[in-house]
């Protein structure tokens, strides 16, 4: 291997997780490099996060277009989506951030190699990392960070097919509107599809085989959430499981069995949601010591893995699979690696999640069943956005805002809310949360008037007792 | 132009002491030689004199302020009519030639809670994780954990950003068994305990006998003595002291102590790294209880001494030790020490050496008791003395030679004739 490239560190996949951890090692004054073999900025940039966010913003403009007159604003003629002007932008926001990330790791300097790699084997205490891709390669590396993430979960005989059948990545794309959609799976990326079908007058149906949607979210999230979809005019089917697919002339036939009854459900396409699985194939992990499990890499806090120097973040290491995990497990490994002192450890609990459906729902750490199976003697606060003046004056006073605290402590063990631009305020209890502020320092903050956060305040004042407006 | 009034060095070793005391106001004339200001040192309170005419125009410490540095200045005075300008407070502020100190006493308060001890002209301490100069940089939750749990949050390193001293460090001192924060308990009622500032003699002492206890690997021997004959021999010598002298059973235990630093060498003298000196003169400390402490001022040259000298020096340096007002020098030094508790009906005890001396003589109460004397039952007057030695420096059989010849002093004064 005379000739092999040296880093301190290879990263295996160039999405969220892999270049901020190589920007990350960049900064630090590691030498590093990334393989991607498809795109930078990953799932996320590409084919995730980013287009669909383009999407639901189509759609939350056509929603407020239809309700005009409540504000008064009187519009003539028609009003019409052109479903392929509206990807074509989706795209194009996708492919700015990519390039963006390009001259990012450009500007920090790390090396960008295209190709598949796949782990070697280690000589002298550096991993060989062979790359096929326009060209063959060996890098060595003392360290390497797979960030290979994951792909959309195929059930067996309910694949998607790319035409009828879709995959989220199909589903982005679409060529036309379809009369009618069935979202299988109830997960954060079903539920957005289905907010975004729904909007662009698409009929909806969502089965969910547990026994309520948005499982991962609080209970009282769940139900509002169920409710508003339905008021929508989405149809929910949950303890729903899907038997089978049978393609149609027109479409798709879904056999589903809901609470034991047998039941066709026929529409114009399928997008199948039912999670996601971790891309540990063809890495070369079967000669290391790196425990995979069903799917996904197993790793300490730190994100090493069983085998020294070979580390995994994101979504390949499991749920939950956002992207903002993924960079902040990055920049844990690489602090770990450089040796910085203070770094503490990936704490699940502290990961905010957010669903972009209307009404939009938003979260950190445990929700109030989570917290009572650990023991927990809560403290509960819950305010609705119909107390909140600027809610009302968006017309948007739908969803509330629920926060649970240990009584003991005053730590705020969790935030759920449903409603209006939630997405947007759940860092400040996120960075309550990092802070390890209790319940008297966010009742001492000021928040200002006329917000939205103030619905926060409140949630926070009526866990002990003190809401004002409610 | 201001006449700046320094702190002075008592001692050559001394660094900062305490201003006790102001014995004048601003505005006070005073004169050359005027004692205007106490300052309170490791073992005394020192009279600071006026060196020349003038006004106190401005006192810049005031009083029962700690660790005031030596050359600080302390006051500004003016020729009578001349005012105070702007450059003389300016020079005297930026005055302070402090040596750096290593690092400023740790006096953080024992409950977070409690108030933190007023800031004087201490030095800084240099910022350290979670903590600088009484500032506990902890979150919230983990000040509330503490809290709850009574334990002192400032013992603990924080591993947060900066030193922040996060939940998961009072989390693991709690699972390692951190010790609650001091409060009275179990007691109905208990109150807080009065808390007294250290005294720079506290501190002093505090220091030298834990580096003694530290350093110094005691050893011990006790002997009992008859001090019949010594005494009888206290009696006769008194009946023909000089006018106003009274010689003491104390003054004879340092003249035989003396006596047995003379007849046994090896154990006058001081252990160092590199080898143990010696010295050719008794110079004999004697502890002295005074008010918040105690001091060892220093009998020069015993082995010289008569016992009417002895006793006129011991009786100057115990009145002047308790009015605080000896000269260092008079307490710096010494080869060994005598502490004697015997007034208190103390029979035996061990004493701790007062470093680098090679021992300390530790005098139990004289008192009758009954003993055999050539197979019969006797009354004696004895007394009991235990010898504290640093094996460093003196072995066994070398303690055990220079009690056996205080012992012969002791028994036998007239020896001390020879």
């Amino acid at each position: 291997m005379a000739n092999t490239q040296n880093f301190d560190v290879i990263v295996i996949g160039g999405g969220p997780g892999g270049y901020v951890a190589a920007i990350r090692a960049a900064q630090l004054g590691l030498s590093a490099c990334v393989v991607e073999r498809e795109h930078l900025g990953g799932i996320c940039l590409n084919w995730g996060c980013i287009p669909t966010k383009a999407l639901l913003r189509a759609a939350e403009l056509r929603h407020n277009l239809d309700h005009l007159e409540e504000y008064g604003i009187e519009v003539t003629g028609d009003i019409s989506v052109n479903i392929d002007k509206v990807v074509k932008r989706s795209r194009k926001v996708a492919s700015r951030l990519s390039a963006g990330v390009a001259h990012l790791l450009k500007k920090n300097k790390v090396h960008v190699v295209s190709g598949t790699a796949s782990i070697a084997g280690k000589q002298a205490g550096k991993w060989a990392v062979a790359v096929a891709g326009d060209t063959s390669e060996t890098l060595g590396a003392k360290h390497v960070i797979i960030a290979t993430g994951a792909r959309a979960r195929q059930l067996p005989k309910l694949e998607s097919n790319g035409t009828s059948i879709l995959s989220y990545k199909e589903a982005m794309v679409p060529k036309s509107i379809p009369k009618s959609l069935l979202v299988v799976g109830s997960g954060a990326i079903g539920i957005e599809f289905a907010s975004f079908y729904r909007d662009m007058g698409v009929e909806v149906t969502v089965v969910e085989a547990l026994d309520r949607i948005l499982n991962a979210e609080d209970e009282e999230v769940s139900a509002a959430a169920h409710k508003a979809f339905e008021k929508r005019g989405m149809k929910i089917h949950v303890s729903a499981s899907l038997k089978s697919l049978t393609e149609t002339k027109s479409g798709v036939d879904a056999a589903v069995e809901i609470k034991g009854k047998q039941q066709t459900i026929s529409v114009e396409k399928v997008i199948m949601a039912v999670g996601i699985v971790g891309n540990t194939e063809g890495l070369g992990l079967e000669s290391t010591k790196v425990k995979i499990d069903r799917g996904h890499i197993e790793t300490d806090s730190l994100m090493r893995t069983a085998e020294a120097g070979i580390y995994a973040i994101g979504d390949v290491t499991g749920a939950p699979w956002l992207a903002h995990k993924a960079s902040h497990e990055g920049i844990i490994c690489i602090e770990a690696i450089a040796g910085l002192k203070d770094v503490h450890g990936f704490r699940a609990e502290q990961v905010p999640g957010c669903t972009y459906c209307r009404p939009q729902i938003a979260s950190v750490g445990l929700t109030e069943a989570q917290a009572k199976a650990q023991k927990y003697d809560v403290k509960v606060g819950r305010f609705p956005f119909i107390g909140n003046g600027k809610a009302i004056a968006l017309g948007d006073d739908e969803g509330f805002i629920k926060t649970v605290f240990d009584a003991k402590t005053g730590a705020l063990l969790g935030a759920h809310m449903i409603g209006p631009e939630v997405t947007e305020l759940i860092q400040g209890y996120a960075i309550a949360q990092t802070l390890e502020t209790t319940e008297t320092e966010l009742m001492h903050t000021i928040f200002p008037h006329p917000t939205l956060s103030e619905a926060m305040h409140e949630a926070v004042l009526d866990a002990y007792g003190r809401a004002i407006h409610f | 132009m201001a006449i700046q009034i320094l702190m002075p060095a008592l001692s050559p070793t001394m660094t900062e002491g305490t201003l006790a005391r102001w014995l004048v106001a601003e505005g006070d004339n005073v004169s050359s030689g005027d004692v205007i200001a106490e300052i309170e040192t490791d073992k005394a309170t020192m009279e600071v004199e006026a060196l020349d005419d003038g006004v106190i125009a401005k006192i810049m410490v005031s009083e029962a302020t700690e660790n005031v540095a030596v050359n600080e200045v302390i006051a500004l005075m003016t020729e009578e009519g001349e005012s105070l300008s702007d450059a003389d407070l300016a020079s005297a502020s930026a005055a302070p030639q402090k040596a750096a100190p290593a690092s400023a006493p740790d006096v953080a308060p024992a409950s977070s809670t409690a108030p933190a001890p007023s800031a004087t002209s201490a030095p800084q301490a240099p910022a350290q994780a979670g903590r600088n100069a009484g500032r506990v940089f902890a979150s919230p939750l983990a000040r509330r954990i503490a809290a709850q749990n009574d334990i002192d949050i400032t013992a603990i390193t924080g591993t947060g950003p900066h030193g922040r001293i996060i939940r998961a460090d009072v989390e693991e001192a709690l699972s390692q068994g951190a010790v609650p924060a001091q409060k009275g308990r179990g007691i109905a009622g208990a109150s807080e305990p009065r808390f007294v500032p250290h005294t720079a003699m506290r501190r002093v002492i505090a220091q030298r006998l834990q580096t003694s206890k530290q350093t110094a690997p005691h050893f011990y021997l006790t002997v009992e003595c008859e001090i019949d004959s010594l005494l009888a021999a206290r009696k006769q010598l008194n009946e023909f002291a000089p006018e106003g002298v009274k010689i003491s059973v104390n003054d004879m235990i340092i003249k035989a102590a003396g006596y047995a630093l003379m007849a046994e060498p090896d154990m006058n003298g001081f252990y160092a790294e590199d080898g143990c000196s010696y010295y050719d003169t008794a110079d004999i400390c004697m502890a002295v209880a005074v008010d918040g402490g105690l001091v060892t001022p220093v009998i020069q040259s015993v082995e010289k001494a008569g016992l009417a000298d002895i006793a006129a020096i011991t009786a100057d340096l115990a009145s002047r030790a308790r009015a605080g007002t000896l000269d260092p020098s008079e307490y710096a030094g010494g080869n060994f020490t005598i502490s004697n508790l015997g007034m208190f009906g103390i029979k035996e005890f061990s004493a701790v050496i007062n470093p680098p001396q090679s021992g300390i003589l530790a005098i139990g109460a004289g008192e009758q008791r009954p003993i055999v004397k050539s197979g019969e039952l006797a009354i004696a007057t004895m007394m009991s003395v235990t010898l504290s030695a640093d094996h460093r420096i003196v072995d066994g059989a070398v303690g055990a030679r220079w009690l056996q010849a205080f012992k012969r002093a002791i028994e036998t004064p007239a020896i001390m004739l020879l």
